[in-house]
C-alpha cells in the first residue's frame, strides 16, 4: 500500500525531465570548468567544499597516524636514548656551524654593500606534516596538514632538512596541496654550486630524478655537481640545495646533452616538511648600517 | 532524498567510496584504483532511480573534484552524463545478466575516463601512459563486488 502511494505521488511529483536536468548539469559543469581554468574566482567554492573533503582526508590518514604513534610508544628506552644522543650531537654540530654562518652572513652583507648589491635574508618557516593519502596517480602532489588558516598561500616554497621539496600548489583552509619538484609539469630554476652556471631542472615523473634539458653540449657540468636554487623566478629563495647531478656520458654530437639529477630532499620518506615565507623585500644595506650594528646585540641577548 | 528512509545509507556508502578513492597505496595500486564513487552511484541509480539522479551525481562529482584536486566540474560532468545513461536504460539493465551488465559498466567507466582525459588534455596537453586506462578494466572487474555489497547494504535493516 505504502509503496503504491509512493509511486502515485512520484508520478505527479516529477519535476523537469531528465533531458532537461542533464542539460542543466552539463551547462553548469562546463561553466565551472571554464571559470576555474581561467580565474581564481571559484576558490571560495572550493574552500567551502574542502571543509567536507578535508575531513575525509584526515579520516583516511588516521590509520597511519595511529601506526606512527604506536611505533613511537613501542620503541624501547634504549633506542630512544640512543636517538636522543645522536640528535643532541647533531644539534651541537649544527649550532657551531650556525655560529660560523652568522659571521659569514654578516661578511657577505658587508661585501655586497661594497658592491652596492642587495641581499635577501630572514626566511620564516612553518612545520607541516604530511597527510598520507593518494590524490591522483601520475601527479606528484602531496597533502599537508597546514592550510590558509596558518597563512599558507600558493607558490610558497617547501623544503625538508636536505633540500627543496616543491611548492604549495593550492592552499585550502585545513590542508595544502604541494607539488613536488619531480612532477612532470614542475620546473625549478637552479644553478651549479661550483661555478654558478644557470639552468632549469624539470620534473621527470619519477621520484628520484630531475631532468636538465636546457644545457648546451659544452656546458661546464660534471657528475656529482650540487645544484642549488638560483632565486630567479622569485618563487624559491636562492641558495637551497636541490639535487646532485647523476652520471652521464657527454661527447654526443647533439647540441643539447641529456643530464639528470637526483633530488637531495627525501621526497618519498619524510613526513615533516617546512613551508617557507621568503622575505620579498631585500634588506636595505647602506642605509641600515645602524640597525645592522644593533642586530648582533639582540642575538647575543638570545 | 531525505524523505527516503535509506538516504543515510546511500550517503554513507558514497562517502566510503570517496575514502577508498584516496586511500594511501603504492604507486602500482594507485594507478589501477577504480572510480569507486562512480560505481556506487551507478548501483544506486539502477536500484532506486526515482531517488538518485543527475543532481546527486553532479553534487558528488563536484565533491570528488575538490577531493582529488581537479579542475572544478570535470567529475561533475562525467558523473552526470553516466548517470543520465543509467537512468534512461535502467529498466533494460535490470533484466540483463551480470556479464552483460558488466559490459555496460565498462562502457560507462570508459566514457567517464574519456571525458576526464579530454578535459585534462585541454587544460594541459601532455602524454599519458597507457596505464591511464587501467582503472576502467579494474572497475569493471570490481562491479560484481560493488553490486553484491551494496545490495546487502540496501536490503539490511540495520540502518532503518
Amino acid at each position: 500500500m505504502l509503496a503504491e502511494g509512493n509511486a502515485i505521488k512520484l508520478l505527479f511529483a516529477t519535476g523537469p525531465s531528465i533531458n532537461t536536468r542533464l542539460l542543466v548539469a552539463v551547462i553548469a559543469s562546463v561553466a565551472l570548468l571554464a571559470t576555474d581554468h581561467r580565474s581564481p574566482k571559484l576558490d571560495v567554492v572550493r574552500a567551502t567544499l574542502s571543509v567536507f573533503t578535508d575531513s575525509l582526508k584526515y579520516l583516511v590518514d588516521l590509520p597511519s597516524v595511529f601506526i606512527n604513534h604506536a611505533s613511537d610508544a613501542a620503541s624501547s628506552y634504549s633506542t630512544l636514548k640512543k636517538e636522543n644522543e645522536t640528535l643532541r650531537e647533531e644539534q651541537l654540530i649544527n649550532k657551531t656551524r650556525l655560529l660560523k654562518f652568522d659571521s659569514l652572513e654578516k661578511e657577505n652583507i658587508r661585501l655586497r654593500a661594497l658592491l652596492e648589491n642587495s641581499f635577501k635574508l630572514g626566511e620564516q618557516v612553518l612545520i607541516a606534516e604530511l597527510v598520507s593519502i593518494n590524490m591522483a596517480p601520475y601527479e606528484h602532489i602531496v597533502v599537508v596538514n597546514k592550510g590558509t588558516r596558518f597563512g599558507v598561500h600558493p607558490q610558497q616554497p617547501v623544503l625538508d632538512a636536505n633540500g627543496v621539496v616543491g611548492q604549495v600548489f593550492r592552499a585550502l583552509p585545513f590542508t595544502a596541496e604541494i607539488m613536488l619538484i619531480t612532477d612532470p609539469s614542475h620546473a625549478i630554476p637552479v644553478q651549479v654550486n661550483r661555478n654558478g652556471l644557470l639552468t632549469i631542472a624539470v620534473g621527470s615523473g619519477q621520484l628520484n630524478r630531475l631532468n636538465l634539458p636546457y644545457l648546451p653540449a659544452n656546458a661546464d657540468i660534471k657528475p656529482g655537481d650540487l645544484l642549488i636554487t638560483s632565486g630567479l623566478g622569485g618563487t624559491f629563495p636562492a641558495g637551497y640545495p636541490v639535487a646532485v647531478v647523476d652520471d652521464f656520458n657527454p661527447a654526443d654530437s647533439k647540441s643539447f646533452i641529456n643530464v639528470s639529477a637526483t633530488p637531495k630532499a627525501m621526497l618519498d620518506r619524510n613526513r615533516e616538511l617546512l613551508i617557507v615565507w621568503g622575505n620579498k623585500a631585500p634588506v636595505q644595506l647602506l642605509k641600515n648600517q645602524t640597525t645592522d650594528s644593533k642586530e648582533p646585540e639582540g642575538e647575543a641577548h638570545e | 532524498m531525505n524523505s527516503y528512509p535509506g538516504a543515510g545509507r546511500i550517503i554513507f556508502t558514497i562517502i566510503l567510496a570517496m575514502c577508498l578513492r584516496i586511500v594511501p597505496s603504492p604507486d602500482a595500486v594507485a594507478a589501477i584504483n577504480p572510480d569507486w564513487v562512480l560505481l556506487a552511484l551507478i548501483y544506486w541509480t539502477l536500484a532506486i532511480p526515482e531517488r538518485v539522479g543527475i543532481f546527486h551525481a553532479w553534487i558528488f562529482g563536484l565533491l570528488v573534484d575538490v577531493l582529488t584536486g581537479r579542475l572544478l566540474g570535470q567529475y561533475a560532468l562525467a558523473y552526470s552524463l553516466v548517470i543520465y545513461l543509467c537512468l534512461t536504460l535502467h529498466k533494460r539493465l535490470r533484466q540483463f545478466p551480470l556479464p552483460q551488465q558488466g559490459m555496460f559498466i565498462f562502457f560507462c567507466l570508459l566514457l567517464s575516463q574519456l571525458l576526464l582525459f579530454l578535459i585534462k588534455n585541454l587544460q594541459q596537453p601532455g602524454e599519458f601512459p597507457a596505464s591511464f586506462w587501467l582503472p576502467v578494466f579494474t572497475g569493471t572487474l570490481c562491479w560484481p563486488l560493488v553490486f553484491t555489497v551494496l545490495r546487502v547494504v540496501r536490503r539490511s535493516r540495520i540502518f532503518k
